[in-house]
């Protein structure tokens, strides 16, 4: 039976789905945007706030379907606030567009929600639950702009592949339960373990078409084919959300049900998970350096990161789930900031995602162009940024681990990665101010930034967690060791 | 605390360069002459305080330091610390500073503040290099200096710098990278042996390690400071560097980013994996020589004036890799005195190049010629540092090279002292070429430039006297040096002395100090 203190307990996810109801009853009563936003920021700070509250109450399984523990109350609030930034971005960003901004942040909510409920999942029911909630937040969101070409393909492909991926995922999960007769991660360890000379046949194939579910919203190769198509066609900021909430929720999910179910120290399972890590270190970083769209740049990076952040996975053990939530945390901050520069840079007509349109900008807007260099090197994983303490603890976890091959994969396709994080930067720096007729003479319009005080805030604010991050790390590791730890 | 105030001033001053660069195009040259000037005197000030009392002891392992609690969770820790290597280095990289912010003020006419911007933050993190000693700080700093260069080039260089910037970049960042392995395979070996996670230098030092994973281990390190040195055949990047960067660069590059690597392989390769270091140097010393010959004669064949001194680099850094894989008294006070007195040289000669191009926009040497006649005082600059690089007696390069030389013989690889000696000789004949295709002969393309102004004169005189200071007195370079040296002794020979050459260095240490 679910008691008062269960109820308490996922606060959170009360606020949130409450929230999300608010805000759409106040669509009906009044449209505005400025109170639609209000109410949506209020919301996700009461859900952050909750966090706290409840946190003294953490671990406590509610039903057999969540688990709100210290892991789930760390990814929650990454999650919430990311949310929160993205939220912020999109004021300004669709502010200037066509159609009501309104809806948006109803789906945003309940993307958020879906996200919390797949961090808390310990049951197949509210794994697939949460990752539904959260798709169909996500094909509406992709679409959100549903005049425009990009952004309706962009929700089409989304829509149908996300579907089919959710239902090999349906079917591994009906393989296992078939096989085992229990859907919670943690009965299915105690099962496996029971018996082991049961046929693992299709509990393998079972587990393989789990992966695949999984594979698909990582991105990780070779699951990975929407994610150039929905990065550069979906709203930039909308973007920054499918690249961080629904990834990092989508992780921390991965690394629980793996550690709990115990599928993970299967020879084959590793095996499958290396071979995925290799071939999305190595063609995330491959075919980024192809492309000449920022967008596209980032999707491929974004493949790439996912194969680092698996890396990590495989070492297992503490530093390992440290190295993950540490990694992610990092990869939130640097995403959304690289995502909210490219927000701010669009214009009305189109985003700004040929590299052709940063072409002199640090000569222009010398801090919009800052903030995003800053960015591009945390992703490349360069000193004084959160990207690059986060490289290194995934290295050590690897080191720890002894899995060499991965470790040296990764080295050697991040330096190869450097190069399109570096083209960005160099076309950002290039062209020196020369005067200003002549300048004016042959300069074809750029586009010119959209400063916001919501977006500039975000910006700033990502900007000196990078750095602290990036410059003193104790801080957040030791959030992440009180908290994350917790999941073995 | 010093020591941090060494690296805090070049970073603040950065920023403030940056900022005042909006409203004034001066005040980030002054702002960053200023700054690097308080770091020399600063320097000169620890030069005169210790220097008298340099002696290590094993107590003593530092002759002063800064230890705070950085990352407390991964034994990571912020220790700076400085003994006699790292002051003389430290005293190069601020001479150099200076000198560079002096070579751009004419040079550099757009983006003056983010220019000084990067160039104090390069100069920091050479500063953080030579002094860091966790090694988690070290590869920090190792890593931090590389993209203020890659914008330097990437920004103000010439006409090839993307190509050239980004070969740099990504060439030490790969090298770096596999350092960054072995350092965490050491952390971790060391933990298993002790149970301690911790970075620090001086408790790695102890860590027992079986001679294959040694060797592993230490390639790791090798490599990263073998690419930065640059060691034949890695040294590819070098000359499309050298030559793209604007003059201010090429100075850092030639004269401080080239001594990271040497500084890395006495300050860690040796200290932490003695026996690896030992089995693998005649590898080195072999490369170090083809470098030596390899260098020299491509230099020869030049037609850029500053590909040219750019390929006299891996020349020269030839014999410091020669000096410190031989290991003894003499070639490490080679190695080191050729260190220094190439930063000092090469970037006279890289800013006395970039003087002739401001004046006549080309370095194709076809095209020089008969300079002779219309800027006499800058080709007689010119003149002085070609045979000082060169290694003409009273110079500090001839010291290093001679040492070198001589340490080479006395580890018995007379073959390689041989070769090494030919290097000597063709470095003269590219010498008399940089001089005369470019200085002397007739004035055929009817040059009339205007000679050196007192800007350049007042930088020059200070690199022409230190020179011949090193060339004539340069027992205070190895007086300061000494007690790293004896230390250095200790630390390695903390292992079985098997090889020839650690006897050799077992009973050089009781060889009076004073050679010279």
């Amino acid at each position: 039976m679910v008691s008062t203190t269960d109820l308490f307990i996922i606060l959170p996810l009360l606020i949130l789905g409450g929230a999300s109801v608010v805000v759409m009853v106040a669509i009906a009563i009044c449209r505005n945007h400025v109170v639609t936003f209000a109410l949506t920021l209020i919301g996700l700070a009461a859900a952050f706030a909750s966090l706290f509250w409840i946190a003294q109450d953490a671990p406590r399984q509610v039903s057999t379907l969540l688990v709100v523990d210290k892991y789930a109350l760390f990814y929650m609030g990454l999650v919430i606030a990311a949310t929160f930034a993205v939220a912020l971005l999109c004021y300004s960003y669709f502010g200037r567009r066509e159609g009501d901004p309104e809806e948006l942040y109803v789906l945003l909510l309940i993307a958020a929600l879906g996200s919390a409920v797949l961090v808390c999942a310990s049951h197949f029911v509210s794994f697939f639950l949460g990752l539904e909630v959260l798709s169909v937040a996500l094909y509406a969101l992709n679409a959100y702009l549903h005049t425009r070409r990009f952004p309706l393909e962009a929700g089409i492909k989304y829509l149908i592949l996300a579907a089919s991926s959710a239902a090999f995922l349906l079917f591994g999960m009906a393989l296992v339960y078939g096989q085992l007769g229990t859907m919670e991660f943690g009965k299915i360890r105690q099962m496996i373990e029971g018996s082991p000379d049961a046929s693992h046949a299709i509990l393998l194939a079972g587990t393989a078409l789990i992966i695949t579910g999984f594979g698909f919203k990582l991105a990780l190769v070779p699951f990975h084919l929407w994610t150039p198509d929905i990065y550069e066609g979906a709203p930039a900021p909308v973007t920054a959300f499918v690249a961080t909430v629904s990834k990092g929720a989508m992780f921390a999910l991965l690394l629980r049900y793996f550690t709990w179910s115990g599928s993970h120290h299967y020879g084959a399972i590793f095996l499958v998970f290396t071979i995925i890590a290799i071939a999305s270190m190595i063609a995330g970083n491959f075919l980024a350096m192809m492309q000449s769209n920022v967008k596209r740049i980032l999707a491929y990076s974004s493949i790439a990161h996912m194969g680092y952040v698996l890396v990590a996975f495989q070492a297992g053990g503490e530093l390992a789930t440290q190295a993950v939530a540490f990694y992610l945390a990092a990869y939130f901050i640097t995403t959304i900031g690289a995502f909210g520069v490219i927000s701010m840079m669009s214009n009305g007509e189109r985003d700004a995602d040929s590299i052709d349109d940063y072409r002199g900008l640090f000569w222009r807007r010398p801090l919009l162009a800052s903030v995003f260099t800053a960015m591009l090197l945390s992703l490349a994983g360069i000193p004084l940024t959160a990207g690059f303490v986060a490289k290194f603890y995934v290295v050590t976890a690897g080191a720890s681990s002894q899995i060499w091959l991965l470790v040296f994969v990764l080295i050697i396709t991040s330096v190869f990665g450097l190069y399109y994080y570096l083209r960005v930067l160099v076309a950002m720096f290039s062209g020196l101010p020369q005067g200003h007729e002549e300048e004016a003479a042959h300069e074809i319009s750029p586009l010119v930034p959209a400063l916001s005080l919501s977006s500039g805030v975000v910006l700033a604010v990502l900007t000196v967690l990078l750095v602290w991050v990036g410059v003193y790390p104790s801080t957040l590791l030791n959030i992440i060791h009180h908290t994350v730890a917790g999941i073995l | 605390m010093i020591l941090v105030w060494l690296i805090a001033i070049l970073l603040i001053a950065g920023v403030l360069a940056w900022f005042s660069g909006r409203w004034s195009s001066t005040a980030p040259r002054w702002i960053s002459l200023i700054a690097v000037s308080i770091d020399f005197v600063l320097g000169l000030m620890l030069w005169s305080r210790y220097g008298s009392e340099m002696h290590l002891t094993p107590q003593r392992d530092w002759v002063t330091q800064v230890n705070w609690s950085w990352v407390p969770q991964l034994g990571i820790r912020f220790h700076l610390a400085l003994d006699g290597l790292s002051l003389l280095l430290l005293m190069l990289t601020f001479l150099l500073g200076i000198i560079s912010v002096l070579a751009s003020w004419r040079e550099i006419e757009q983006g003056i503040g983010f220019f000084h911007l990067n160039l104090m933050w390069i100069l920091a993190g050479i500063a953080g290099v030579f002094l860091a000693v966790d090694l988690f700080l070290f590869y920090f700093a190792w890593e931090l200096m590389l993209v203020p260069m890659f914008l330097l080039i990437a920004i103000w260089g010439h006409e090839r710098r993307n190509y050239a910037s980004m070969k740099f970049f990504i060439f030490t960042q790969l090298s770096g990278l596999l350092m960054l392995v072995s350092i965490l395979s050491l952390y971790f070996i060391h933990h298993h042996q002790t149970g301690v996670y911790t970075f620090e230098y001086a408790d790695l030092l102890g860590t027992h390690l079986s001679s294959h994973v040694e060797l592993l281990i230490m390639l790791g390190f090798f490599v990263a400071f073998a690419v930065k040195l640059p060691m034949f055949p890695l040294h590819t990047w070098l000359p499309d560097a050298h030559t793209e960067a604007p003059t201010a660069g090429s100075i850092i590059l030639a004269g401080l980013l080239l001594k990271t690597g040497a500084y890395g392989l006495i300050r860690f390769v040796f200290p932490l994996f003695p026996d690896a270091a030992h089995r693998f140097a005649p590898i080195a010393m072999t490369l170090a020589v083809i470098g030596i010959i390899y260098g020299a004669v491509l230099a020869y064949g030049q037609t850029d004036l500053k590909r040219l001194v750019a390929y006299t680099s891996v020349s020269h850094l030839g014999f410091v890799l020669l000096g410190i894989f031989a290991w003894n008294t003499w070639a490490l006070d080679g190695a080191l005195m050729g260190m220094i007195a190439h930063g000092i040289s090469t970037g006279a000669l890289f800013m006395i190049v970039g003087q002739v191009q401001e004046r006549t926009h080309t370095r194709e040497i076809s095209k020089l010629g008969g300079l002779w006649a219309t800027i006499p005082r800058l080709s007689g600059a010119a003149l002085f540092f070609a045979v000082a690089s060169v290694g003409l007696p009273g110079m500090g390069d001839f010291i290093g090279e001679f040492l070198v030389m001589i340490g080479t013989y006395e580890a018995h690889l007379i073959g390689l002292t041989i070769v090494a000696s030919i290097g000597v000789l063709i470095s003269t004949i590219y010498g008399v070429r940089f001089i005369q295709s470019a200085y002397q002969g007739k004035n055929s393309n009817n040059w009339a430039v205007r000679d050196l102004v007192p800007r350049e004169v007042v930088m020059l005189i200070p690199m022409v006297a230190i020179l011949i200071w090193l060339g004539v007195y340069p027992q205070p370079v190895f007086n300061t040096f000494k007690p790293v040296l004896s230390k250095l002794y200790r630390t390695t020979a903390q292992q079985p002395a098997t090889s020839q050459a650690a006897l050799i260095k077992t009973s050089l240490l009781h060889l009076p100090g004073d050679q010279w």
